[in-house]
């Protein structure tokens, strides 16, 4: 079993933080925004018919585990997932594994998880932790989140994989092997398409057009919510945004990083460049989120007309960048593609 | 964001630091610490505000004999009926039936044991108003 020697790496965001430790424990040594890039998290969607605490859903980010399908299927790693029905067999397993000599990734709950600070924990059931060893009836846990390797008692642990509701984790726990794909060139390009692909789809409810609808109905916010709860619906948008998991405005800094790694793996200025220009759009963000909370404590001059102006800009800044983006990647495709065809003729 | 800028404001996160991405001086990205941010720490008041908010209209439908007080244990713990239905293993037409005052008191004692299980409290609590919500509460500095 491994244990207080476990390399502990805390990162921005659960997902990409969990996947990237057990990337290195299976012997590939990648960083979280290499991660978070080659598994095409970044996204913005807006899905007013779906509720979340009575406001509609809004993300910065793709569907929970979409990072890790994509980086794994990229890298061509062996994933061996389970879900349970059975608490008592899930946890037999869980140990059975950690005595193997194996971390375990589980999907859980944030509510339950007695180490999350109390104002964090809300039923949130796509959080991933890895635990690490196991003693007595308690769980050495290393939570991306978290600073430090944190104990969990079992009986908390179990309450949390057997979380109830939206995205019910079902007791799911995950290993990974051998990932066979170490040229990180592909990967790279192919989370950037996904990306590009995504932030610039014609749908109205995603990328670009996600964050103009957004700012459209943010308009109308007040007659439909009335003025108290407008202001917790723009509330939610700052947490969504902001809170815990981002790496700071909605991922843009995280995607940013992401880039920069990028270009010196292609020693490609462009890439470079166009990682300082997400840097500000990122910074605009964060100014936004500014001025959104400002509005919520009362500030007359900023109006929710004001903060869907802010929205339309920043859309019309990233679906050009995004655009560039994309380009620039189709140019390193060719030229990567045609090297790798000099190299086996 | 560059690594000087990078804002330490105490809140909801108390003692705990998350990680933050920054530019350092030479322009690169870097993983900094972050002890929270006053926006967030605002948004999150807000979000607790809402609940608090519930909870006092359920007080309010308690004294008024309209709901029982598994309904204020439920919006405790931020459940709808669905929710906790899922939770206790009791069915949702039960758990709606609990929810009123004149069930809920002829509960059975089998009932009762898994509501004062999920909410960790002792089956007697269940039948008690708690005076206080010790809602997690925090200070934010008024800086914005």
């Amino acid at each position: 079993m491994i244990g207080h020697d476990f390399p502990h790496q805390q990162s921005a965001h659960c997902e990409t933080g969990a996947a990237a430790s057990l990337l290195r424990q299976a012997g590939l040594n990648l960083s979280e925004a290499m991660v978070f890039g080659i598994g095409g998290g970044l996204f913005f969607g807006y899905v007013p018919f779906v509720k979340l605490n009575g406001f509609p859903l809004m993300t910065y980010r793709c569907r929970p585990g979409g990072i890790f399908s994509r980086l794994t299927k990229s890298l061509q790693c062996e994933v061996k997932q389970q879900k349970y029905r059975n608490k008592e067999q899930s946890m037999i397993e869980l140990d059975q594994m950690l005595e193997q000599g194996l971390v375990v990734g589980l999907q859980t709950s944030v509510f339950w998880l007695p180490y999350i600070p109390p104002a964090l924990r809300f039923h949130f059931n796509a959080h991933n932790l890895i635990v690490v060893s196991k003693q007595d009836q308690r769980y050495l846990i290393s939570d991306p989140v978290m600073p430090e390797l944190v104990w969990c008692d079992k009986e908390d642990l179990v309450n949390a994989r057997f979380a109830q509701g939206a995205l019910a984790p079902k007791g799911r726990c995950y290993t990974l092997h051998s990932p066979k794909v170490t040229d990180l060139r592909q990967p790279v390009l192919k989370g950037i398409r996904t990306v590009c692909r995504d932030m610039l789809a014609p749908i109205p409810i995603g990328g670009v057009r996600g964050l103009r609808f957004m700012a459209r109905s943010m308009r109308g916010w007040q007659k439909k919510y009335g003025k108290r709860r407008s202001l917790s619906c723009l509330a939610q948008l700052i947490r969504m945004q902001e809170e815990i998991g981002t790496g700071g405005a909605g991922f843009r800094f995280i995607y940013a990083a992401f880039l920069q790694e990028a270009a010196t793996l292609f020693d490609e200025p462009q890439l470079e460049q166009l990682a300082q220009r997400l840097t500000i759009i990122g910074d605009q963000w964060r100014e936004f989120a500014l001025q959104a909370t400002r509005c919520c404590k009362g500030r007359a001059e900023v109006t929710f007309d004001g903060l869907a102006q802010m929205i339309e800009t920043n859309a019309d800044i990233e679906e050009q960048f995004f655009r560039e983006l994309r380009q620039l990647e189709r140019q390193l495709g060719r030229k990567l593609k045609k090297s790798v065809q000099e190299v086996s003729s | 964001m560059r690594e000087q800028d990078v804002p330490q404001d105490i809140g909801v996160l108390e003692e705990n630091r998350v990680v933050a991405y920054a530019v350092d001086e030479q322009g690169n990205y870097c993983l900094t610490t972050t002890a929270g941010w006053d926006p967030v720490n605002e948004a999150n008041r807000i979000a607790w505000e809402d609940i608090k908010e519930q909870l006092d209209e359920v007080r309010v439908k308690i004294e008024a004999g309209r709901a029982s007080i598994l309904a204020y244990y439920m919006t405790r713990a931020q459940m709808d009926r669905s929710l906790l239905a899922s939770y206790s293993g009791i069915s949702s037409w039960r758990v709606w039936r609990h929810l009123k005052p004149g069930p809920f008191n002829k509960i059975s004692a089998e009932d009762r044991q898994k509501y004062a299980n999920l909410f960790r409290i002792s089956s007697a609590q269940l039948f008690q108003l708690p005076a206080a919500d010790s809602l997690p509460t925090e200070t934010t500095t008024d800086t914005l």
